[in-house]
């Protein structure tokens, strides 16, 4: 608790108030948009805005791309679903309780697939995380356990209210949300984000300085897993039915790693801004032009766009221009090391002098 | 020369990467408080040293004690625990992150963040650059401040004895007196200082001990003034070898 007051003392006010203004847009949404069409959008993109939270809480942290964290969702849906039909749970909002359960069988897994990909380097990592996915999907299709290619039904709702039947999955999305980005928060300003950021920056260096190297980088992917094997729970209770294909979908890792890339890789807001644009569009394209598709060639005009003109992503050229337009200095600094007679300049050494007793001769 | 009180005491060592001992009986100690110099030429075993008394490799024979307790075999995050850091030769910030992550991250073992930002402050307040570039990315800094960062950064350790590793390498002259300038300040602050230089004039007369290391042995030993004015360290420099090892030892 004392670490979640200190985040929010060290926070501006200016931030403050975005983050409670965003928390107040989100709680109303649905009582003000009520179409279950909308809502339904508004679940997907919040569940994906926290999935590339969790996804760039390990990637961009780390410099390890990961293409297999789509595991963690078919993983948390399947555990959702096997044990909520094994011990015959009743489809009720307590139902969504399971979810963190489902989130630990998801970092269960992710011990075993990170134990595997992490002995390799980053290259290599994102080919391996590739295979290993589809390994977990061969094991999905063929495995009596997830019922093979013909999946399995979930329990659904029935006495649910038709015209707020989306609300508790939206607001059990935004939990979710809510709690991802608030664990990123904390880990980016603990130490243990700090050596994340150093492996990220120079491994070996890192490696030298005692960091331990492997044990980080697979605890932050253990962690990263949580996040998106319980939003692979809730999907299995929106949808229903769930098939190896639809849960552990290559797309997603595609989707996670392109909202994090154009919204800004490393940062809080890059892979929220990402997600809530990238996947409202899909969604809106699947439910409104019934075209499955088309989102995969807008993805990559967008991405197309954003790596030309933005190659940092969304988030952080917008607070570089910020930050030019103020006067802060982005560039180089060097000390003056010379007497030549130079146009005059601020003194570069200030900051040089060393201020503590007996540093004179 | 005797002393007294040493903090870090070498006895014997023999140690080398597997292809032979690069180290070969080396003895000497680092007193306390004290700014103690390695001089030699290319190849004398200074790194090896180094990386025998961080941990880095194991000495095959003999003892290092550090205050009075053995070190020699302990793993380099062991060694770091009992208060000997390293800064390394070559630039070691990390060039992404801000000044302030990489200070920080010297103190990434302790879990009391008060304790951290406690040693931060006082490390701001001895090192300017620290706050004034908090938020500067490491790698658009100058090589003298980048150094610096560096001094920071192991301070945040609060350690007893501080290794620099050649921190004169690659810096003018007027950066180089401000970097040994920092090294007088952390001595002051009660911190002993162990010195491996190239630079053998600018460090032994920045020292009170100096320690002549050639072909993996002890040559010369005494103050440091006392090593800089022995007729044989100019000879030593210029590719030759002390003819009597007796000199001030």
């Amino acid at each position: 608790m004392s670490a979640l007051t200190k985040t929010f003392k060290s926070m501006s006010k200016a931030k403050l108030a975005a983050v409670v203004v965003a928390i107040a847009v989100i709680a109303v949404f649905p009582l003000v948009f009520t179409n279950p069409t909308v809502t339904e959008i508004a679940i997907f993109a919040l569940m994906f805005m926290a999935t590339s939270s969790a996804w760039n809480g390990f990637a961009g942290s780390s410099g390890y791309f990961s293409l297999g964290h789509a595991i963690f969702f078919g993983v948390g849906a399947y555990a959702f679903t096997i044990i909520a039909n094994d011990f015959k749970m009743a489809p009720t909002s307590a139902l969504f309780f399971l979810m963190p359960v489902a989130g630990v069988f998801a970092m269960v897994a992710a011990v075993g697939v990170g134990a595997v990909a992490l002995r390799t380097k980053r290259h290599t990592f994102v080919v391996i995380t590739i295979g290993i996915f589809f390994i977990f999907q061969l094991l999905g299709f063929n495995l009596n356990v997830t019922g093979g290619a013909s999946g399995l039904q979930v329990p659904t709702p029935s006495n649910w209210n038709a015209a707020t039947f989306n609300n508790p999955f939206y607001y059990a999305a935004a939990i979710l949300l809510g709690f991802t980005v608030l664990l990123y928060w904390i880990i980016k300003r603990s130490a243990f984000g700090l050596q994340l950021l150093s492996i990220r920056d120079d491994e070996e260096r890192a490696r030298g300085l005692g960091v331990p190297v492997w044990r980080v980088k697979l605890s932050a992917f253990v962690v990263s897993a949580f996040p998106v094997g319980m939003a692979g729970a809730l999907f299995a209770y929106l949808i229903g039915q769930i098939y190896p294909q639809t849960v552990f979908n290559p797309l997603f890792d595609l989707s996670w790693a392109l909202m994090t890339l154009v919204g800004g890789i490393g940062t809080i807001v890059g892979p929220l801004l990402g997600g809530v644009v990238l996947e409202s569009i899909q969604q809106y394209l699947n439910l409104y032009l019934s075209n499955v598709d088309i989102y995969l060639i807008i993805y990559g005009v967008v991405f197309l766009a954003v790596m030309f003109w933005m190659p940092r992503g969304i988030v952080p050229t917008v607070v570089g221009a910020v930050k030019r337009r103020r006067g802060t200095p982005t560039g180089p600094t060097s000390i003056a090391t010379s007497d030549d007679k130079q146009p005059a300049k601020p003194d570069q050494t200030a900051g040089l002098i060393v201020t503590a007793k007996g540093a004179t001769e | 020369m005797t002393i007294t009180d040493p903090i870090l005491s070498l006895d014997g060592v023999c140690a080398g990467y597997g292809g032979g001992d690069v180290l070969q009986g080396v003895s000497f100690e680092v007193n306390r408080g004290g700014i103690t110099c390695i001089v030699g030429p290319n190849g004398a075993g200074k790194s090896t040293l180094l990386a025998a008394v961080t941990g880095l490799i194991k000495p095959r024979v003999g003892s290092i004690k550090f205050n009075g307790e053995t070190i020699s075999g302990l793993s380099p995050r062991a060694v770091l625990s009992k208060g000997v850091v390293l800064v390394p030769q070559n630039h070691s910030l990390f060039p992404d992150m801000t000044v302030r992550e990489n200070v920080e991250l010297g103190a990434y073992t302790i879990k009391d963040r008060q304790v951290v930002k406690d040693r931060r402050d006082k490390i701001e307040e001895m090192f300017p650059v620290v706050r004034s570039k908090a938020k500067d990315k490491a790698g658009s800094l100058s090589g003298g401040q980048q150094r610096l960062v560096e001094f920071a950064r192991c301070l945040m350790l609060d350690p007893s004895l501080v290794i620099l590793d050649e921190p004169s390498m690659g810096l003018d002259p007027k950066t180089l007196h401000v970097v040994f300038q920092t090294m007088r300040a952390m001595n002051a602050d009660g911190r002993s200082i162990l010195l491996v230089e190239q630079n053998a004039k600018a460090g032994l007369k920045a020292s009170s001990h100096g320690v002549v290391l050639e072909n993996g042995r002890v040559r010369l030993l005494g103050t440091g003034r006392e090593v800089l004015e022995h007729p044989e360290i100019a000879t030593l420099y210029l590719g030759g070898s002390v003819e009597a090892a007796g000199g001030v030892r």
